[in-house]
């Protein structure tokens, strides 16, 4: 009530903020430090152009200190994959009243991480939480949370927590000793029992830490946020996926989440209050990154089938 | 009465050669069952290699570990031997520390169970690795907030104090098998030759050795309840219903107990009755070794007591599934087995004299080794299939652990190289300590060196 202009509709999409804002910022700082050493006074051309720089000045540059950068921003090293994207702290939430069960995040995550079917990144799950209340589907990701068991206990810190949330595996360093997927409240990890499916196709393809694949034999795997996507500007490959318009993403510094199916922008803060949210195992003191919207108006019949086990 | 006294010297000087020659007899012991025996664990070791490297090279998938139950029998192996081990610092430290002198006879066995333990428990976590290969991370890349490295610190540690505390009290027998083992290989004598450290024995030497010893066995202590407590803490760390416990620590070193004590009463029952050392394992050690068995099965109970009646009388959500699956459910057989049969049993027999009998007794102590190696089976698995959230989309084999062949065939491997390890050792080193044998008897210092 106190802040009397929100509409959602005026606001900035999601991604046209995340996508030419913080592009643009970077280029001018990247570009610049590219370009600084190679052209000499005699070179500039004389025609300016303005930029916005990471300080929110506006300053003049000669083109000729401007170069091209490749709009994919992918690292150039994986280690610059453990650092997570400045300014940024990603959320998840999952609107359980609209969730149909259609399983395309499921099915898009699966083909995308390059999973065997008996893997799950993303497993949609029958709840019932108690005996007399009506079921309801919960897709379950990894929670990123800020007080993550799994990276406590990694003794090799091959899974780590970066800046913008994201916990991730770098599968290139993983022993395999499974401490993670025993330490993990929600088993949302995998591991690769066998060589990997399509192991031999994608031999030859360089590891990816924020995408993690190819995936490797003896390692673990789990949920990344599509990071590789959020570099890109782009929104996880589930969110995207989903026909229903289950999944909210964005970053919690800018108190906007974008739908993944209608591409509408909210506020974080009044979605999560107004719908009474709420994340798994509170308890627990994970503190996970992805919220719950209630199971409200649920049509499934109750007599389903107890797969609780 | 020069001559009395020469004369004296002489008898005892005789008697102390009949003791060496007593307690060597099993080095020089030949005949084909020996050979067989080792051919036999030799084939053991042999498949479990084979089963090893097809685990290599298919992947973990060999086993019957899935995302859901992903730790299983190598995990129950690996705590079950880090158990076992600690025997060794139970008889050698704490009791010897409390002037125990009973114990004497079974110093080395106990301390060779915990070396071999030792090595076979570190080879079994290596088995469970998905990537062997990439050991080395953990030197590189190590961070200390891992239960695990912390368990890697103290394991190898234990294990280093465990070897010298094999290792230095041999020292005197090794000088003695210097003098006496000339009939053997060249190899053999040239290892008691290096090995020895040039021991004569002097009042200097004796210092030494025994002041060395009396510090290790006060820094073994700790480090020993170190190992199973960190080893208790892969599970108490986590989150997870049946190990989110806070006596996770005290319950897992005194199940240690029970099993080591167990464990040294079956070997020292084999090296008995196969070497024929009835004088020196006699009776009295059997009835001692099972006062303390149900000393430290009476210390376990009262810890299961506390592990299992009070969440199941609370019933809490989540944990409640767990509990349920051992009293009433999926693993209650195995549960009942192991807690009546394991050890309930065992105590109200043993408290009964006769059944302090050697015989009887060696064959109490086999149920109760078989039943902490299920329990700690039922410590691992159960906890893991029975997870926060419900057990979906997967096919229906996750929702059970059944160890496969490949795993039980490796795991008997392990057992098979603990036996190899202890056999050897006792072809070529007195298990039963020599030196201390003949001090405690009261033979002089210049007997047991100049002889």
């Amino acid at each position: 009530m106190e802040d009397q202009d929100y509409s959602p509709k005026s606001r900035r999409r999601f991604l046209q903020k995340f996508g030419s804002l913080g592009l643009g910022t970077l280029a001018v700082s990247a570009g610049l430090s590219e370009s600084c050493t190679n052209p000499t006074k005699d070179q500039e051309s004389g025609k300016k152009i303005t930029l916005l720089n990471s300080k929110n000045e506006l300053v003049e540059v000669d083109s000729a200190y401007i170069s091209n950068l490749n709009k994919n921003l992918a690292p150039n090293h994986n280690s610059e994959s453990r650092k997570g994207l400045p300014g940024k702290k990603f959320v998840l939430i999952v609107d359980l009243a609209k969730c149909k069960n259609a399983r395309k995040c499921m099915d898009k995550c699966q083909a995308v991480h390059q999973l065997r079917p008996d893997q799950h990144h993303l497993n949609v799950l029958l709840m019932k939480d108690s005996e007399h209340t009506a079921p309801y589907y919960m897709p379950k990701h990894c929670q990123h949370c800020d007080n993550p068991p799994c990276v406590k206990v990694c003794p090799v810190d091959a899974t780590f927590k970066r800046s913008d949330g994201i916990v991730l595996i770098d599968n290139e360093r993983c022993i395999g000793c499974r401490f993670c997927i025993a330490a993990c409240p929600y088993s949302a990890r995998s591991f690769n029992w066998f060589e990997p499916k399509d192991a031999e196709k994608y031999k030859d393809v360089a590891y990816d830490i924020e995408k993690n694949v190819p995936q490797k034999k003896g390692t673990v795997t789990k949920c990344t946020f599509s990071a590789d996507c959020l570099r890109d500007g782009k929104l996880p490959y589930c969110v995207s996926a989903c026909p229903n318009g289950v999944y909210y993403f964005g970053n919690e510094y800018e108190d906007a989440v974008t739908n993944g199916t209608s591409g509408e922008t909210v506020s974080l803060s009044e979605l999560l209050a107004q719908n009474s949210a709420y994340r798994l195992m509170e308890d627990l003191g994970t503190a996970p990154s992805v919220y719950y919207l209630p199971p409200k108006d649920r049509t499934l019949i109750p007599e389903i089938e107890d797969t609780h086990s | 009465m020069t001559d009395l006294y020469r004369k004296e010297i002489e008898i005892k000087k005789e008697q102390f050669q009949d003791l060496v020659s007593d307690l060597n007899s099993p080095l020089n012991r030949t005949g084909s069952s020996f050979k067989i025996w080792i051919g036999f664990l030799l084939l053991l070791i042999a498949m479990a290699g084979f089963m090893y490297v097809r685990q290599l090279q298919q992947g973990l998938g060999t086993t019957d570990m899935r995302d859901i139950a992903s730790w299983g029998l190598y995990i129950s192996d690996f705590v079950f031997l880090i158990a076992v081990s600690l025997v060794g610092s139970l008889i050698t430290a704490i009791l010897k520390l409390s002037n125990v002198k009973w114990v004497t006879p079974l110093t080395r066995i106990s301390e060779i169970i915990a070396v071999a333990a030792l090595i076979a428990a570190l080879l079994i976590i290596v088995v469970d690795m998905g990537r062997p290969d990439r050991l080395w991370h953990i030197f590189v890349h190590g961070r200390l907030q891992s239960p695990i490295v912390w368990d890697i610190l103290v394991v190898n540690t234990y294990l280093v104090i465990s070897i010298l505390l094999l290792y230095i009290p041999l020292i005197p027998d090794l000088a003695l098998l210097r003098k006496t083992m000339g009939h053997k290989p060249k190899w053999q004598q040239k290892m008691y030759k290096i090995l020895s450290l040039g021991w004569q024995g002097t009042e200097e030497q004796l210092r030494i050795m025994n002041l060395s010893l009396t510090a290790l066995m006060v820094i073994i202590i700790p480090v020993a309840l170190s190992i199973h407590t960190v080893t208790s803490w892969l599970f108490a760390s986590t989150l997870r219903p049946g190990w989110d416990s806070t006596i996770f620590g005290p319950y897992f070193v005194s199940g240690a107990f029970m099993v080591g004590a167990a464990t040294v009463i079956v070997t020292m029952y084999v090296i008995m009755t196969n070497y024929n050392f009835k004088a020196y394992i006699t009776d009295k050690h059997f009835d001692l070794m099972g006062k303390l068995l149900v000393l430290t099965s009476l210390v376990y109970l009262y810890f299961n007591l506390n592990e299992f009646m009070v969440p199941a009388y609370k019933m809490k959500s989540g944990e409640s599934a767990h509990i349920l699956g051992l009293l009433v459910g999926e693993y209650s057989v195995l549960f009942w087995s192991v807690q009546i049969l394991g050890m309930i049993l065992p105590i109200l027999l043993m408290i009964i004299k006769p059944f302090r009998k050697p015989k009887p007794l060696m064959i109490i102590s086999v149920v109760v080794i078989i039943g902490a190696f299920l329990k700690r089976f039922l410590i691992v698995t159960p906890t893991l299939l029975h997870p926060f959230l419900p057990v979906q989309n997967y096919p229906e084999s996750y929702h059970h652990y059944n160890p496969t062949f490949s795993e039980i065939m490796i795991t008997v491997g392990s057992f098979a190289g603990i036996m190899l390890i202890i056999s050897l050792f006792i072809k070529l080193f007195p298990i039963i300590p020599v030196y201390e044998t003949a001090h405690e008897k009261g033979f002089p210092n210049e007997i047991i060196n100049n002889s």
